[in-house]
């Protein structure tokens, strides 16, 4: 019992260390590189590094130049440098966030993403404890069917959800993104949090046994706190992913005031032949700045639930 | 209370026994699978062998709609579209990440910055990014275009989307932009499993970094790079968004993968049925991509020292 000793925090630390990083003995040693010389290392390391990040973050550099570009500017190639800008605007954002129905998108945006999320997370959790700790006949099978049903696209399932949701009567509403988005929550939160349910030690939920707890308490006092790093994975994973989602968003909203950012700036923004740029990019920018801004604060728990979705 | 015992008997006897338990806890995320997954996979291939319409029941027609796709030029372009661009796609999606990661496992200063720059691309929507690169890519103002030009390379603009050659090729480049991230950051996360110790017995028996890299590196990769090719396979043999975005499946349809052209003839177009069974013929790839998955996890399991 000396375990209970420790903070749960380092208990749960040591956990995963042991169930994701399994053969990863921490290892200072420098390898091979005291033998490549600095100039080898520039061209071989940083040179292909550098490329690297510029070619990934250029789009990115482009987006958030043009988004406060004037007008005059946009097309100006030989006046102004395309790379740079003259008295940046706020004009395309000003006029997005005034003139068009771009707050009201980003709106359904996120009520859809943070309800679809929580419907995911409820869902997955009960599923992941009772595939990994209850073990009922059949969990095995459960389980792997879990990890088939992630690998089911939504281009496929899109044409038979739009004909149910028309035929439920939901069609062109924010609740039938709130209920399909799940299908690809599901699978993926379960599948995550069945890696973490594993990595917790069985003489805690035992020992809670012992001293006669209900399983709902098992769940709830001890399994989900210390899942709570998982717990975080899955929710800001599954929150970027129906953030991001498009197909069924497309096909299953029709009127202007429901749409998402994704839709609405690619279906409203785009008018003939007149590209407004400068709209269009700051549309883009912004829509993206929320995963972004998640992202950045939780890097290591996305990277670890990337990850461990392809390791499990 | 005392109106209710034989319910309150069932709960308990159910909570108390393992599988009774088991159900409770499944049954939320069961009943939903089953009714917003399950059901519409079904329901996809029997529309494939309906005339269904949007609003209107379909009858059964049989192989019809696969007769009829066939015969249909445009759908085995589609099929030629999607095998070329996950084929090439993947191909430099690993060759890239695989490098990318290489680089990355060095012993380098602000390695979690460039981890977290690195993934970027990845975590913003892929339709957002998408419009960047339709701006990128426009055919009087790219900025490609135009640095080519100061640089002397070519006299006049790139029209990228609009030949089908160049489409294909942009597209494939905005998909290799989006999915070279996640190939690389997984493949790190493999690579930093394997011990520096082996690399450097190796170097100590005299195996150069060419040796060490194919004879040490990449056979302890081999599992984790099968389960991240095929989900990568499997993302982008399925792509729909970029598609749609930058082209809509044309020029003459040169970029029409089988997701648009399904999307195409099903939600614009009309015909459910058509799209239903364009979308149902995707699933024999989607199989294989999954079984190849699959063998992959069981060499895992085997080179661990676990069964056979």
């Amino acid at each position: 019992m000396a375990r209970f000793e420790k903070d749960p925090e380092d208990i749960v630390e040591e956990a995963l260390d042991v169930g994701r990083h399994a053969p990863a003995p921490i290892d200072d040693i420098v390898g091979m590189e005291q033998y490549n010389s600095l100039p080898r290392r520039i061209l071989v390391v940083y040179l292909p590094l550098a490329v690297f990040i510029f070619v990934l973050l250029f789009p990115f550099y482009w987006m958030a130049i043009t988004a406060v570009k004037p007008n005059h500017q946009l097309t100006n190639y030989n006046e102004y440098s395309p790379f740079w800008v003259v008295g940046p605007t706020l004009e395309h954002i000003r006029y997005l966030l005034f003139e068009t129905s771009y707050p009201g998108w980003l709106w359904n945006t996120i009520l859809v993403s943070v309800a679809s999320t929580v419907l995911a997370l409820a869902g997955a959790v009960f599923a992941a404890y009772a595939i990994e700790r209850i073990r009922f006949t059949g969990a095995r099978v459960t389980g792997l069917m879990i990890f088939l049903a992630y690998l089911v696209p939504p281009s496929i399932l899109f044409i038979p959800l739009a004909y149910i949701v028309f035929k439920v009567g939901i069609f062109d509403s924010r609740l039938a993104l709130i209920l399909t988005y799940p299908t690809f929550l599901i699978p993926f939160c379960t599948w995550l949090l069945m890696g973490y349910f594993r990595s917790i030690p069985y003489e805690l939920e035992e020992s809670a046994l012992v001293d006669g707890a209900s399983r709902w308490q098992i769940l709830t006092r001890v399994i989900l706190p210390l899942a709570v790093p998982g717990l975080i994975s899955a929710g800001i994973f599954a929150f970027t992913l129906s953030w991001n989602e498009f197909i069924y968003a497309l096909t299953f909203i029709s009127s202007s005031e429901n749409k998402t950012v994704p839709v609405g700036v690619l279906t409203e923004l785009v008018r003939g032949d007149i590209y407004e740029w400068g709209a269009l990019m700051s549309g883009a920018l912004i829509g993206s700045l929320p995963v972004v801004i998640l992202y950045s604060f939780f890097v290591d728990y996305y990277v670890s639930s990337m990850t461990g979705a392809v390791k499990e | 209370m005392a109106e209710t015992p034989k319910r309150a008997n069932i709960w308990s006897r159910l909570a108390e026994s393992r599988n009774g338990l088991g159900f409770l806890f499944m049954l939320p995320a069961a009943a939903f699978l089953l009714c917003f997954l399950t059901y519409p996979l079904g329901l996809g291939v029997w529309l494939g062998f309906t005339d269904a319409r949007i609003g209107r029941e379909g009858m059964f027609v049989g192989l019809d709609n696969y007769r009829w796709l066939a015969d249909d030029s445009v759908f085995w372009l589609a099929v030629f579209n999607t095998l070329f661009y996950t084929v090439v796609a993947s191909v430099l999606k690993f060759g890239l990440g695989l490098w990318l990661a290489l680089l990355l496992n060095e012993n380098l200063r602000w390695k979690t910055f460039f981890r977290a720059v690195i993934l970027l691309p990845w975590v913003v929507p892929t339709v957002l990014s998408a419009l960047a690169f339709w701006w990128i890519f426009d055919s009087q103002f790219s900025i490609i275009s135009w640095v080519l030009i100061k640089w002397g390379l070519i006299s006049a603009p790139i029209n990228f989307l609009g030949e089908p050659w160049n489409a294909r090729w942009s597209v494939i480049a905005a998909n290799v932009w989006r999915g070279v991230p996640f190939v690389a950051i997984s493949l790190l996360a493999g690579l930093q499993t394997i011990p520096q110790s082996l690399n450097e017995a190796a170097a100590l028996d005299g195996a150069t970094s060419w040796q060490r890299f194919r004879r040490v590196t990449l056979p302890l990769l081999t599992p984790i790079i099968a389960v991240v090719m095929t989900f990568s396979v499997l993302f982008t043999f399925t792509d729909f968004q970029l598609i749609y975005v930058l082209t809509r499946g044309g020029p003459v349809n040169a970029t029409h993968l089988m997701a648009t052209l399904s999307f195409q003839r099903a939600i614009p177009g009309g015909q459910l049925g058509e799209g239903a069974a364009i979308a149902v013929a995707m699933i024999p790839f989607l199989l294989a991509a999954i079984l190849f998955s699959f063998f992959g996890l069981q060499r895992r399991k085997w080179q661990q020292g676990g069964g056979d």
